[in-house]
């Protein structure tokens, strides 16, 4: 295959995103783990409303492209990043972003279900507080709202004080889906949601991902390509702290453009 | 391959040997402290009455108890307590989550470790210099504060370590809400914790209620009964200090009855901590 064509069609395919379209837009970041460049000149849209996957082999810098988007990192002495991250016309990177504000548009669900110790209600509850007084009746509502687009209303409205951490695993991830949801933020950062779930549990998340992409624009990091074939509508292939490849999911499993891809995808490597 | 029989006979009778040391070490410590608890329990029950719990501490040969020196190590100790909680939890929160990895962090961990094996009695002394001397009066505030010095490592410790066993991710979660850390460390991780910060400031509780030293230059003592803190003040350490050294049986009974208290305060603490850290490796 030659080379010069694959980055040009990938490069296409990142032109190919309407502009218009495109809520997120990351240009030439690099991120630092103290002297280590982690993220290479990475450019990559994420467009409005739909899935975008990140997928790569472990260390190749998807979670940490991920991590610069709400500015995680920044919990952490040490770790920088260079370039520009445009929400709408807004730098993420710039010194003035208020961080409590960006993390209220762009909400985040770990690896590992991370339900606090406290009941069901307050564990939705918990970030709505942060920004809004809303009366009794309000709040209730909200939190109703936010476990159903979780798919997970039917299963704790009984138990709503009830503990967060008796729920199942399964329970507990789509507890921090809607604990996410219920701030309403724009954009949805989703870290390997299933790598803890079991086959079922997985897949009723896959669905509550598909519904809510109508609301939100999702960027999730997978280690499962089933999974990212199946939820997503772009994806990007990560190597080494470089995108590799990006492009409408069909295209780049289907037509990989590079070598490297094809040979991920066909679990050649990684 | 062909084992030699000799070997492993040797082999064999090293392990029996072994053993049975370990064994015979055991039930020497096994029985010392039986042999402990039994002369506190023979000679303490006896003068274990209603009368300790009602009446102050009497003159050679009247009737009286221990009822102004339990008072007075009960709110000595409370106080203390109320101190270091406020400080050794903050101060552990600060090695856990903010200051611990810098330079400075580390020597503030190095000196709480020091300070967590200081000698008692060199606690006491110091606030002597600082809190008696300058004001020519010996107080339970100055007792106070010697039981607080002691506590606050062992808080500063616990707090620390059960901070840090708490996940990452629970702390991001907080904070990628768009709450500041400081809010996700009180709504959150101390209440994650919260079994295990309970269960250190038990065990930080059960350290101090014995101390005798860092009291006697501080609180040094008080034959009446008082809630005054800012004078000398009972506690049963130092009565029993002086009163199992006295000459009169009806004195070194008190001072038993008081030991004997004592012991079964701190027992009934750590049996308390065990529980409460048992229920937190459950949840």
């Amino acid at each position: 295959m030659n080379t010069v064509n694959a980055v040009e069609s990938f490069e296409t395919s990142i032109a190919d995103v309407d502009r218009a379209q495109v809520k997120v837009d990351v240009r030439k970041l690099n991120f630092f783990y103290g002297k280590t460049l982690a993220l290479k000149g990475v450019s990559i849209p994420f467009a409005r409303n739909k899935v975008t996957a990140l997928i790569g082999p472990s260390g190749c810098g998807k979670s940490t492209l991920l991590r610069t988007l709400n500015r995680m990192y920044a919990l952490y002495p040490g770790q920088r990043a260079e370039g520009e991250i445009m929400i709408d016309d807004e730098n993420v990177l710039s010194p003035r972003t208020d961080l409590a504000r960006l993390r209220a548009r762009v909400g985040m669900v770990f690896q590992k279900p991370t339900p606090f110790p406290m009941s069901i209600y307050d564990n939705v509850a918990f970030g709505v507080r942060l920004y809004e007084n809303l009366a009794k009746a309000d709040m209730d509502a909200r939190v109703e709202e936010a476990l159903t687009r979780a798919a997970l209303w039917n299963e704790v409205k009984d138990n709503l004080k009830g503990p967060g951490l008796g729920l199942s695993g399964g329970q507990q991830q789509r507890l921090c889906v809607a604990r996410g949801v219920a701030v309403r933020p724009e954009v949805l950062l989703l870290d390997e949601p299933t790598s803890a779930l079991d086959p079922i549990s997985s897949a009723k998340l896959e669905e509550t991902v598909t519904q809510l992409k109508a609301d939100h624009t999702i960027v999730i990091v997978t280690h499962n390509l089933g999974q990212a074939g199946r939820v997503s509508d772009y994806t990007g292939f990560m190597y080494l702290g470089e995108l590799i490849e990006f492009g409408p999911t069909e295209d780049l499993f289907q037509r990989p453009a590079t070598k490297k891809t094809s040979d991920y995808i066909t679990g050649r490597f990684g | 391959m062909t084992a030699s029989a000799a070997r492993v006979a040797r082999r064999k009778a090293a392990n029996v040997v072994f053993e049975v040391f370990c064994w015979v070490v055991t039930v020497v410590a096994l029985v010392a402290l039986a042999a402990i608890l039994w002369s506190l329990l023979s000679q303490g029950i006896g003068g274990l009455n209603l009368d300790i719990f009602t009446k102050s501490t009497p003159a050679p040969g009247s009737p009286g108890g221990l009822a102004n020196a339990i008072t007075g190590s009960i709110m000595m100790c409370l106080l203390a307590m109320v101190m270091a909680v406020v400080i050794g939890t903050l101060a552990g929160t600060w090695l856990a989550e903010y200051g611990g990895r810098s330079a400075y962090g580390s020597v503030v961990r190095f000196l709480n470790d020091v300070l967590l094996s200081a000698p008692s009695i060199l606690v006491g002394l110091f606030v002597y210099e600082i809190l008696v001397a300058p004001f020519h009066s010996f107080s339970g505030f100055a007792g106070s504060v010697a039981l607080a010095l002691l506590a606050v490592p062992v808080i500063t410790r616990t707090t620390e370590d059960v901070l840090l066993l708490q996940s990452a991710t629970l702390r991001e979660a907080g904070v990628a809400l768009g709450s500041t850390l400081s809010y996700v460390i009180r709504t959150v991780l101390w209440r994650s914790a919260r079994s295990g910060l309970l269960t250190g400031a038990l065990l930080a509780f059960a350290r101090i209620s014995g101390e005798t030293a860092p009291l006697l230059f501080t609180a040094l003592n008080n034959q009446f009964f008082s809630l005054d803190l800012r004078h000398p003040t009972a506690n049963l350490p130092v009565v029993i200090f002086n009163y199992a050294l006295s000459a009169y049986d009806d004195w070194r009974r008190l001072a038993w009855a008081g030991a004997l208290l004592i012991a079964g305060t701190v027992l009934a603490v750590t049996v308390v901590a065990r529980i409460v850290a048992q229920e937190q490796r459950r949840s």
